[in-house]
């Protein structure tokens, strides 16, 4: 495989049709907050509720709906969506290792998916305190806010790299990769319950420990908002990599006992 | 040194509990070999299974001497023009062939080269700047094609490759495989068009309900099909006395008198013994003979003996 047809594979998936939905995801915060921006209101609020509300966004919409399911859409299909169009066979074909393939794909996917949903990320971090004009330029630039942008977008690639992992070994082992998903969707969920030891086999276990703002804990979004282990970011960051190499060279190897066979 | 070979070694493929292939021991060498059989026979399961697209349920494979599960160095050597109908979307036919190559890790001045002469070879040239959404079914048969032979594969494996061909390109795409196959190049080729197969094929592979059936030179399997007799035409000036005196033996079955009363078709079950009669027949009545050939040790025939009409094949 070519770094040329690796750089093109993520143009591909960003411009198909297939990819609609995923533009919805990470659009439509990225349109609430231009709309905030654009309509602040009567004024009641300051620009730490702002803050407090990204931070919202960020942990309940983008970590566990945007991303997740974004990832779901990109990684699952790097493979199916051959199968579905028939064409899984020209890869098949190519002499590059399946392994060497997979990892391709996944690195393909994980850009496009950076491009999605870090942009989409930054954007709306800078979108929801734009309307405080000079004095978020003061909090960006000679404040936390620009520290603070730069640890949402990493926990969005992180993110991005984690889920995408999972999700290209579900869409290599499984037919239909909802039922995986589903299945990691609950172990993400039920995080916050499980053994200490567990908690550490998960993707958003490390990303919690990565927010640079902490949101209020109180009310039904306490569960996910509470880090009842907090991790040291010099631990969490090796540690989602770890796991999402782990999972990537588990589905690199199993891409090897992948078959043609579309009529199935 | 013996010449290199696609080794079949009891080799079975399953899907599911539906049989693809059953206890197949095949040696191809070089050359051109046709795959024959209906639909469902297992053609296209021995090619996926020979290019490591699927693998096999038991037995082992070897292509000229490599496993087919290593693609990286499989597919330097082997090129597979497959069945399906689908191609990468957005791709011109240039694109399309240009692109592969790079993957096979050519720089951009060889892959260049190498497509234009493919291209050249299928006769696409022109058409090569268009999308292959585009391109009419012959057209993308025709680059499929030029995409199996870009890198030059010692191994050509064509799945019905004759599929949507106009008859000049047909006959043009013919001498491209014989010319392969004299070459020294494996050209595995699987076609319905039986007559077709017939004038190119170097041995052919006869496959039922997911057996190999027969395998062999063309000859060699007709006269393995002990239960039909073989028949022989006569081209002569008096096929009548012929006929009368061809009778006098007991393996001589039947003998029958063209319309234009100037040949006679036998069908014998010693055709050794036949042409030794034969020849004293003619020197005993002074019959002008223009013609003595078998009649039916084509595809089509053997075909049709051990595989009946079941795949309506032509």
């Amino acid at each position: 495989m070519t770094w040329s047809q690796v750089t093109a594979m993520p143009w591909m998936l960003l411009f198909s049709r297939r990819a609609w939905w995923i533009y919805i995801l990470t659009l439509g915060p990225v349109l609430i907050t231009g709309a905030h921006s654009l309509f602040p209101g009567s004024g009641e609020h300051t620009m730490a509720n702002d803050n407090m509300i990204f931070a919202g966004i960020f942990q309940v919409y983008f970590l566990r709906l945007g991303i997740f399911f974004g990832c779901l859409g990109i990684f699952s299909n790097l493979f199916r969506a051959e199968v579905l169009e028939r064409t899984l066979h020209y890869y098949f074909m190519s002499p590059v290792r399946r392994e060497v393939l997979a990892v391709s794909k996944y690195l393909a996917g994980l850009i496009a998916a950076i491009v999605h949903f870090g942009g989409s990320t930054v954007l709306c971090y800078l979108l929801i305190s734009a309307h405080w004009g000079p004095v978020f330029q003061q909090y960006l630039f000679h404040g936390p806010g620009l520290s603070q942008l730069g640890w949402y977008a990493l926990t969005a690639s992180l993110a991005c790299a984690g889920y995408g992992a999972v999700f290209l070994l579900a869409g290599i082992i499984y037919r239909n990769p909802l039922i995986p998903a589903a299945v990691v969707m609950v172990w993400e969920n039920l995080n916050p319950f499980l053994p200490s030891i567990l908690k550490k086999i998960s993707v958003i276990f490390y990303l919690k420990s990565l927010c640079p703002v902490e949101i209020p804990a109180d009310g039904p979004l306490a569960i996910i908002a509470v880090v009842t282990e907090p991790t040291p970011a010099w631990l969490a960051i090796p540690g989602i990599l770890v796991v999402s190499a782990l999972v990537l060279a588990y589905a690199a190897t199993k891409s090897r006992g992948l078959e043609v066979t579309y009529s199935d | 040194m013996s010449e290199p070979r696609l080794v079949f070694e009891n080799v079975s493929r399953f899907y599911g509990e539906v049989l693809g292939v059953n206890r197949v021991n095949l040696s191809i060498p070089p050359g051109i070999t046709s795959l024959v059989g209906p639909n469902g026979s297992g053609k296209t399961t021995l090619m996926n299974l020979m290019t490591g697209l699927i693998r096999p349920t038991r037995g082992k494979i070897s292509v000229l001497g490599m496993p087919p599960d290593r693609p990286e160095e499989l597919f330097r050597k082997i090129g597979y023009c497959t069945q399906f109908d689908a191609f990468p979307k957005g791709l011109t036919g240039y694109q399309f062939i240009y692109s592969f190559l790079l993957v096979h890790g050519m720089v951009e001045a060889e892959a260049h080269k190498l497509t234009v002469e493919a291209l050249e070879k299928v006769s696409m040239t022109e058409a090569a700047s268009r999308p292959v959404a585009a391109y009419s079914k012959g057209m993308r048969q025709r680059i499929k094609l030029a995409q199996a032979i870009a890198h030059r594969p010692s191994v050509l494996v064509l799945d019905e490759p004759l599929n949507g061909l106009d008859p000049m390109a047909r006959a043009e795409t013919i001498a491209l495989f014989k010319q392969w196959g004299e070459e020294g190049r494996h050209v595995i080729v699987s076609s319905h068009i039986l007559h077709e197969v017939d004038r190119i094929s170097d041995q052919v592979i006869l496959l039922s309900h997911g057996y190999v059936v027969a395998e062999g030179q063309i000859q060699g399997v007709r006269s393995e099909v002990k239960d039909q007799p073989i028949q022989i035409l006569v081209r002569c000036n008096k096929p009548g006395i012929l006929a009368a005196r061809l009778f006098e033996r007991d393996h001589v079955v039947e003998a029958k008198v063209q319309n234009d009363g100037q040949g006679l078709l036998v069908r014998t079950r010693d055709d050794d013994d036949l042409y030794l009669l034969l020849n004293r027949i003619v020197l005993e009545n002074g019959l002008e003979v223009e013609a003595v050939a078998p009649a039916d040790d084509d595809v089509n025939s053997v075909y049709q003996y051990l595989i009946g009409s079941e795949g309506g094949a032509s």
